[in-house]
């Protein structure tokens, strides 16, 4: 979604009534955040909205990005977020091979999770990590990117796929426009 | 961590630090796929030693290697080159085009006694009109705005005859542009001279 570098729009303030509904979305959302919501979304702060392309808008505290939604779509944390907060959301990961595809923009392929290096809710060797409490994970979850051997998430995106099926047929499409390390709206300065 | 995470799912953890790479911007453990590792290795190796020690050490090269088939890892070192010459050909070319622009500073007589400062070619250098405007008009106690030119670029619009300050604050303020790439022109109405 984010492939090319681009120049946000108009930056605005959000309303406090906008700022409530936005923190209830995010805890709906992601009930693992509860403990931290205080420190990343402060009742009395002001947060701001950046209006980006694609009708893509961020909401921002003052030179931090927290989270951006695409029209009425899913809220999505910001990377940077998710770096500091990685169990409070539901993890996947892909094989070593897949990583350079990952960060050059491309869709993330449902072989990248299958492969031995890759790992998904229910796997033998999921573990409390990437196991998300032994559900699945259905088509239209959000979740967060991993890479083998690495620390730090990668990529985060809306699965087109769910978990379960993507192991019966192991191809096809796993998540299309997520938002990685490196592409645009990662670089994107605010200030 | 699992122990952690099993007697109490709602942990309260206090958030990770994560260091950034000075250079791509990546966390470090993502700077080879950025195309300027070598610079971010020895950004790294400057500023968190250890961590470099453990990211670029022989055993995690040799580790990320053997998990991929041969073919694989052919595929990525040359992906990986490709990657490193487009970056760095892009930058030279920036430099190029930093070297060969130029940054134009014009006084427009108004009314008479009366001027304005125009200046183009300051988003080359990479500076933010706006900014730069906003900090003028502060400096100079002056109506100071972006104005779209003819030719469709930007440019900033001072009010006043500035041009010799803003010679002085760009020395100042913003030292890598070299001095010669300013260039001070005086333009007079042209449309006054046929009524003459």
């Amino acid at each position: 979604m984010f492939k090319k570098e681009f120049t946000p729009g108009s930056k605005s303030k959000v309303k406090s009534s906008a700022q409530r509904a936005i923190r209830t979305k995010v805890l709906e959302t992601y009930p693992r955040l509860e403990p931290h919501i205080d420190e990343l979304l402060p009742k009395k702060e002001q947060l701001d909205l950046l209006k980006i392309p694609d009708r893509v808008s961020l909401y921002c505290l003052g030179t931090t990005p927290l989270f951006w939604q695409h029209m009425d779509d899913a809220i999505m944390p910001h990377l940077q977020v998710v770096h500091k907060y990685p169990w409070a959301f539901p993890r996947i990961r892909i094989d070593r091979g897949a990583i350079r595809f990952v960060l050059s923009g491309a869709t993330l392929m449902v072989p990248g999770l299958t492969s031995p290096g890759g790992r998904l809710p229910g796997d033998a060797e999921a573990g409390e990590e990437y196991g998300n409490g032994g559900e699945d994970l259905q088509p239209g979850d959000v979740v967060v990117v991993e890479a083998e051997g690495k620390e730090n998430a990668c990529m985060i995106g809306v699965l087109k796929m769910g978990t379960r099926e993507m192991k019966e047929k192991k191809k096809g499409v796993g998540i299309e426009n997520g938002h990685y390390v490196g592409d645009g709206l990662w670089k994107l300065d605010i200030s | 961590m699992a122990d952690t995470a099993t007697q109490a799912p709602t942990d309260v953890r206090p958030p990770k630090h994560v260091v950034y790479c000075g250079v791509c911007t990546l966390p470090p453990e993502y700077c080879e796929y950025g195309g300027t590792t070598k610079k971010c290795s020895d950004w790294l190796a400057a500023t968190h030693p250890s961590l470099h020690r453990q990211l670029y050490s022989a055993d995690a090269a040799a580790a990320s290697l053997s998990t991929l088939s041969v073919d694989a890892q052919k595929r990525a070192e040359k992906d990986a080159q490709k990657k490193a010459a487009k970056a760095e050909a892009n930058e030279v070319r920036e430099a190029e085009k930093r070297a060969s622009s130029k940054i134009i500073i014009k006084r427009v007589e108004r009314n008479k006694r009366k001027y304005v400062t125009e200046i183009a070619g300051l988003e080359a250098f990479g500076l933010d009109l706006k900014k730069v405007a906003k900090e003028f008009g502060k400096k100079f106690a002056t109506g100071s705005s972006v104005t779209k030119t003819a030719s469709g670029g930007e440019e900033i619009t001072v009010q006043g005859d500035v041009s010799d300050e803003v010679v002085d604050w760009l020395g100042e303020h913003h030292e890598e542009i070299p001095e010669d790439n300013i260039e001070q022109v005086e333009d007079k109405k042209k449309k006054s001279a046929p009524t003459v």
